[in-house]
């Protein structure tokens, strides 16, 4: 259970300040949902929670990101991005396997050597109901297909922490809930972020509920939905939030065409923790 | 089959409109010859012919391997060494620069009279659309694989060898395309400065004799071979990137 911290991140892409002096917690092994307006920045601050940000003429950014445990966070986090990104040559099980693979000291190990792992990532497979498709190319499967391939490549590398920028976007609406159960059970007591465009996914899935909003973004104070997740789609408390927070989003959004900067608003306090 | 027939009523509608034009105009046999000249040639002197044929082919195949060799090496060190890279692009630029018409009877200077200027001259000309096409392609490697190749903790060599050149292989394809069609093109250069064997050589021959119709066989010959080529790489490298649907 690893608590995680960022402090006073600030980051600017040329001139334009994409979020200034923003706090973020992650409370140790449980998920935290986030919501956010297209292009306010959920993906620029899960990539530099992730480490993947270099500064360049372009980019500029401070922050800190701290652990619970002191350690740093390199090397400990899992992320799995917006696309599956899996690599369209090889196999689903060798996608799965691919970070044995990019770790192994000898470039071209075979499947033999990788034996102990491949079991494990049969395994992983079998329980995403994937077992007969271990040997398909990625463009021979389908959206909902390879994103339990790229799940289950995330679910090897067995991390405390996962990142996950909006996994379940492109599916339909059963294909989605299927896979929101099986994320939420096979990566129960790890710390999460998720980011999400769907408030009922967040409702259902998050500890806390986060929206980030306002230019430059700043994050609401978190939402607490009652009982545990994975909460049932009928429980009438998950569809009174998830109403709630339409209406929040749409009044964002309809601030910020109006040009105006949400944070002005008064009901609206940053939530530090 | 259906792929086939088109082009196949293409050449043959060719063939006989080039026959009723010699025949129809009567030019004379040294200036164009006939379609059916050309086809007793093929067969009446096929073994002066294949043996010619074959030492270009040979030549080809050398460059080939030579070149695409040399060309991902270069590549590889171009996206590797950051401070070869401003070294090393102006000199591949210098020797493109070059004609290789020019370069060629200086090759055969260095190299001699035997089939080492020729394969050089054919290097020259393949080298740098194969180190071209790779590089680019090693350049634009998706920006999420190589993150999650980071966030994986990936060795940076196994990421190179891993993700970055399966990825760059749909545009080293392009270039290998490009390589084959254009390797005769060194290798006929180089047997026209100087040589005893070759289709290159058996052209200068004919044509100072004015065997037209032999001149014409044997460039029918080195187009069939660069023909055959092109679309055995394009087979090959059809299965070996079937992965990769252009949108
Ligand atoms: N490399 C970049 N250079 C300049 N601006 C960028 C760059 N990447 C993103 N931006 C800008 O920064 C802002 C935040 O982008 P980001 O991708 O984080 O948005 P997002 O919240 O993830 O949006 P979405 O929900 O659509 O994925 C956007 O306005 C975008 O235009
Ligand atoms: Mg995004």
């Amino acid at each position: 259970m690893l608590d995680i911290h960022l402090q006073a991140a600030s980051l600017t892409y040329g001139s334009r300040c994409v979020f200034d002096k923003l706090d973020l917690s992650l409370p140790g092994g449980h998920w935290t949902c986030m919501l956010g307006s297209s292009g306010v920045g959920k993906t620029t601050l899960i990539r530099m929670l992730a480490g993947l940000m270099a500064d360049s003429d372009t980019v500029r950014y401070q922050g800190q990101v701290s652990c619970g445990d002191g350690k740093p966070l390199q090397g400990r986090c899992a992320w799995m991005a917006q696309q599956d990104s899996l690599l369209p040559w090889c196999s689903a099980l060798d996608n799965v396997l691919l970070g044995e693979r990019l770790r192994h000291g000898r470039l071209w190990c075979t499947r033999s050597a990788l034996s102990e792992q491949r079991d494990r990532a049969m395994v992983l497979l079998q329980e995403l109901g994937l077992a007969d498709l271990a040997e398909r190319l990625p463009h021979q499967l389908s959206g909902g297909q390879r994103q339990r391939v790229a799940l289950a490549r995330t679910l090897m590398e067995n991390r405390p922490v996962v990142l996950m920028d909006e996994p379940f976007a492109a599916l339909d609406a059963i294909t989605r809930l299927r896979l929101q159960d099986m994320a939420a059970r096979m990566l129960e007591g790890r710390t999460v972020l998720l980011i999400t465009h769907d408030p009922l996914e967040a409702v259902r899935l998050g500890h806390q509920v986060l929206e980030l909003r306002g230019r430059p973004a700043r994050l609401a104070p978190p939402l607490v939905p009652p009982g545990l997740p994975p909460r049932p789609l009928d429980d009438p408390r998950l569809l009174a939030l998830q109403g709630q927070l339409l209406a929040q989003l749409r009044e964002d959004s309809i601030h910020n065409e109006q040009g105006l900067d949400s944070n002005d608003r008064p009901d609206i306090r940053e939530a530090d923790a | 089959m259906k792929g086939w027939s088109r082009p196949l009523l293409a050449i043959t509608g060719l063939l006989l409109l080039w026959q009723l034009v010699v025949t129809g105009l009567s030019v004379p046999e040294y200036i164009l010859p006939a379609p059916v000249a050309v086809l007793a040639r093929l067969y009446t002197d096929a073994g002066l012919l294949w043996s010619h044929a074959l030492v270009t082919l040979a030549e080809m195949l050398m460059a080939l391997v030579l070149g695409v060799g040399l060309g991902l090496v270069t590549a590889l060190c171009l996206l590797s060494c950051t401070r070869l890279r401003i070294w090393l692009l102006p000199l591949l630029l210098l020797t493109q620069a070059m004609p290789l018409f020019a370069l060629a009877p200086l090759l055969m200077l260095w190299l001699g009279y035997g089939m080492a200027s020729k394969v050089a001259a054919a290097v020259l000309m393949v080298f740098f659309p194969v180190t071209n096409s790779f590089y680019d392609g090693l350049r634009h490697t998706n920006r999420d694989w190589l993150d999650l190749a980071s966030t994986l903790n990936a060795r940076s060599r196994a990421t190179l060898m891993l993700v970055r050149c399966p990825a760059a292989l749909p545009s080293l394809a392009s270039g290998l395309r490009t390589a084959v069609v254009i390797v005769p093109i060194g290798a006929v250069a180089g047997e026209w400065v100087g040589s005893s064997a070759g289709l290159g050589y058996l052209m200068m021959q004919a044509n100072a004799r004015l065997w037209v119709d032999l001149l014409f066989a044997a460039l029918f010959l080195l187009a069939l071979c660069t023909v055959a080529l092109y679309y055995l790489t394009d087979w090959w490298l059809r299965r070996l990137i079937s992965w990769h649907k252009p949108s």
